[in-house]
């Protein structure tokens, strides 16, 4: 399920085996992960999953219990290697900026870079980061947007290997966030730096990265670009932890899948009770049909979620279009485009 | 321009980060050792040789020591209590006139030392005192028990006063208007709701009062009161007999060690903490009597720690008719206190990053450590000096260097104490960001975490400065010779009667040291 690295390329990050307790507590419990250069990878998790820690054992914040890390082919961390975070070559943008207080701006953007050619790098740091005018203003003077393109070209300047971002829009308000994620794409594409960036928002990592990383419990479970992560999660918990998904017990046989809801067709080889997942999006509603009734609609402007309620009493969520809208007792027909399924084959039982 | 950092506080975890670097280590041990080695080392060798230690413990001297010092630390702990929270209700819970004024007043016997106000009762009582001369009624000596009594409960009640004053000031109304409610009267709310309020923290002020009455020296010599710390010097100063001095020694640590289990004991277990800020409660009406005495009672506590003091201080300087102002003293005295700051203050900024960012067994072992030695009797402490150097450090023994690396050693808890309350105020994530932008832990530490609580270094150090101005037993025992300080000129003039020769020091000494009180004070109502 890892990535493939990019061919005759060392990948810039590569994580394995990683573990790390607080006290009685397992943060990371086997964390392996591999980016490959150039590229913006998302690491999302529910909280408590050890994504942060992650993050932190790869600037070198944390000492990991066991494990290994290397950045663009150096060992940072093994069992007989330790490299400071001062020598790694990550640039680290906070969640809380950690701008330092006392300093400018450009001094804070030029706190990374050494001596000689400073001025021009932190010129072109700003103006990477849109803030020309705001060299000589002070942190507590920009606002939340502000201090974040700060933080991110404070990270950029000293042109790292790597970049990483720890939960990097949590402190925005909605409409910024937006925004921001867009422009910080923009950013981290046209500096050509390979990123990882944490996130509990599975929408962020969706968007925002080249490939997604899902963790629970310490590990990594799935790596993927989104679409494929989206279209076809490894098991259960990462289907419904990506988005809104019903599930209806079937079985397989001859290459087709039986449920109460109807035949879909099925993997060569496929066998047994399987669970069928079926996402709202591959729900279409027919006007005038006879499989369903309308329980309840929630209408969104840009598209609606509809519950519906099966002929046999399941229950399916259907998303549509805007137009036709359906009102609650309505009676429909409906037609499923696409399903996932899983088989009870070993590492696909984590769904429950 | 630190507000935004410390809004955004994360929670660090329960073992914190990367191991830290060596020279951490080094620098809390360089600072730590100079005091704890000689001690550990004196603890041994009493221990090792059982039964002579024996011997002087049983000895009926001994017993009467013991009883004789824990009476006087009982006996100053009940009159700080009183004195203590009656004072901090006057000036914080009701509607008396002036009462800012007095809350000021009631603070400022901070800045005299326990052995000047002994003097100036020594002086002023008495059939041939100043007062009598003044008055021509023979006033009784004060002198003995109730002289040590007097002289130390007037030096050290601020130390209740002052934490009693700032929790009365925080406790909100809502828990006295409730008992009131439930038909409690004025003295049921005190007893039941105001004393339990303070009882941690007044535990706290008791605690250093009590420690400050059981190492304190000056005072208990010049009212010529058998105390532990009187003996003890008299045994090491006339050469008499080490091993008793030494076992002595040790017995006052074990007394000072009682008092902090008993403190531990009577704190209780019931949380006393007012959960959100709430509105203040409104000043107790005082009746015209009842103003009247509250009035009485604050001046009547000014007269005796403040007005007697510096008034017989100021008819002694008179008397000596021009007296030349010992400036070897001065300059002794805040040589040896600057540097002992400047050592402390200078090593609290890495020892605060060892104790604040790499929390681990042994690192709290490195704050445990510094805080016995503030608490452990400095006279002990400095015989242990005086044993270990004498044999092992030849060219140190009775050196400057050396004065001033013990006088770091044991008031580094407060500058340890003043570094680690502004380090935690600060956002780790800013060491975090320096170090992952490529400066290593030492280059971070001057250009990050050092700007950041310079401030709370600052303060540390100021403290160390103030507390080494007053230290007498120590430096008698440390000092190199012709080195002068303001505090032996003014104990020794004082113990040879000599009372105009004691008075310009004495002056000079208060002078001295209110520049770094007043600074102190300031800063603390900037808060």
């Amino acid at each position: 399920m890892t990535a493939e690295p990019i061919p005759a390329k060392t990948p810039a990050i590569r994580c394995t085996g990683l573990t790390k307790r607080f006290g009685e507590t397992v943060v990371l419990d086997g964390f392996d992960l591999t980016v490959p250069a150039g590229s913006i990878l998302g690491l999302l998790g529910p909280s408590g999953s050890g994504k942060t820690t992650a993050l932190r054992i790869i600037a070198g914040f944390e000492k990991p219990d066991a494990g290994t890390v290397e950045i663009a082919g150096r060992t940072m961390v093994s069992r007989t290697a330790w490299v400071p975070p001062e020598r790694r070559r990550v640039g680290m943008v906070f969640q809380d900026y950690a701008l330092f207080p006392h300093l400018s701006v450009a001094t804070n953007i030029g706190y990374g870079v050494p001596g000689p050619g400073r001025d021009a790098r932190v010129a072109a740091a700003l103006h990477l980061v849109g803030l020309h005018g705001a060299a000589a203003r002070y942190p507590h003077e920009l606002s939340g947007g502000e201090q974040q393109r700060v933080a991110l070209a404070r990270a950029l300047a000293p042109q790292p290997d790597v970049v990483l971002l720890d939960e990097p829009f949590s402190n925005l308000d909605a409409p910024r966030r937006d925004r921001m994620r867009r422009d910080v794409r923009t950013i981290l594409t046209e500096a050509r730096a390979t990123t990882v960036f944490v996130t509990h928002d599975q929408e962020e990592a969706l968007a925002m990265s080249d490939a997604v990383a899902v963790m629970r419990h310490g590990r990594v479970l799935q790596v993927d670009e989104p679409s494929t992560l989206y279209r076809r999660p490894a098991d259960c918990w990462v289907a419904r932890f990506l988005g809104e998904a019903e599930f209806v017990a079937g079985t397989a046989r001859h290459g087709s899948i039986d449920t109460p809801l109807g035949s879909f067709p099925a993997a060569e080889g496929l066998a047994g009770p399987v669970e069928v997942m079926i996402r709202p999006e591959s729900v279409e509603i027919l006007p005038g049909g006879d499989d369903a009734t309308v329980t309840d609609r929630e209408y969104y402007g840009h598209d609606q979620l509809v519950t519906l309620r099966m002929n046999d009493g399941s229950r399916l969520l259907s998303r549509i279009g805007p137009y036709p809208p359906v009102a609650p007792g309505e009676r429909v027909g409906v037609l499923i485009r696409e399903i996932v399924a899983f088989g009870a084959a070993p590492g696909h039982q984590h769904g429950g | 321009m630190i507000g935004r950092s410390e809004a955004a506080v994360p929670s660090t975890p329960p073992t914190a980060g990367t191991p830290a670097p060596r020279w951490l280590w080094l620098v809390a041990a360089a600072v730590l050792i100079p005091a704890a080695v000689p001690f550990l080392a004196l603890v041994v060798r009493v221990g090792g040789d059982g039964a002579a230690a024996l011997d002087v413990l049983w000895s009926a001297r001994t017993l009467r020591l013991i009883g004789n010092t824990t009476a006087l630390v009982a006996a100053v702990s009940v009159s700080d209590l009183v004195i203590g929270i009656g004072a901090a209700w006057l000036t914080t819970r009701t509607d008396l006139p002036w009462r800012r004024g007095w809350a000021v007043l009631a603070a400022l016997p901070l800045v005299i030392p326990s052995y000047v106000i002994a003097m100036a009762l020594r002086s002023a009582f008495g059939p041939r005192g100043l007062l009598a001369d003044l008055t021509g009624i023979g006033f009784p000596i004060i002198n003995g028990f109730p002289g040590a009594w007097l002289a130390l409960t007037v030096a050290t009640y601020p130390f209740v006063y002052l934490v009693a004053a700032a929790a009365m000031r925080k406790m909100g109304r809502s828990q006295e208007e409730a008992a009131r409610g439930l038909g409690a009267g004025r003295w049921r709310v005190f007893r039941t709701v105001i004393l339990p309020h303070l009882r941690p923290s007044v535990s706290a002020g008791v605690l250093l009062a009590a420690l400050y009455t059981l190492s304190d020296f000056g005072a208990v010599s010049l009212m010529r009161f058998d105390a532990f710390t009187r003996v003890v010097y008299a045994q090491y100063a006339g050469r008499l007999d080490r091993t008793t001095a030494s076992v002595l020694a040790v017995i006052l640590v074990g007394l000072a060690a009682a008092v902090l289990v008993l403190e531990q004991r009577t704190r209780g277990r019931a949380a006393y903490h007012t959960p959100a800020p709430e509105a203040p409660a409104p000043p107790v009406p005082l009746s015209g009597a009842g103003r009247l005495a509250g009035t009485g009672i604050l001046a009547a506590l000014a007269a005796v720690s403040l007005l007697l003091p510096i008034g017989v201080l100021a008819t002694w300087l008179g008397k000596g008719g021009g007296a030349p102002i010992p400036w070897g003293a001065v300059a002794g005295s805040i040589a040896g206190a600057g540097a002992a700051a400047l050592v402390a203050g200078l090593a609290a900024a890495p020892v605060s990053v060892l104790v604040v960012r790499h929390r681990s067994r042994a690192s709290a072992w490195v704050e445990r450590v510094s805080y016995a030695l503030f608490a452990l009797p400095h006279l002990t402490v400095a015989l242990a000096v005086v044993f270990f150097a004498s044999r092992w450090l030849g060219g140190l023994y009775q050196s400057l260097t050396l004065l001033v690396l013990v006088y770091a050693s044991i008031f580094f808890a407060q500058a340890l104490a003043a570094g680690r309350a502004a380090l935690l105020q600060v956002n780790p994530h800013l060491e975090e960001a320096s170090r992952g932008l490529g400066r290593g832990a030492l280059a971070t530490m001057v250009g990050v975490t050092v700007p950041l609580v310079w401030r709370g270094l600052a303060a540390g150090a100021l403290l160390v400065f103030l507390t080494t101005m007053k230290e007498l037993p120590a430096t008698l025992l440390l000092r190199p010779t012709g080195f002068d300080t303001l505090a032996v000129g003014i104990w020794s003039a004082a113990d040879n009667l000599q009372y105009a020769a004691a008075a310009a020091p004495a002056l000079l000494l208060i002078a001295v040291s209110a520049v770094p009180a007043y600074l102190l004070a300031a800063r603390s109502h900037d808060r």
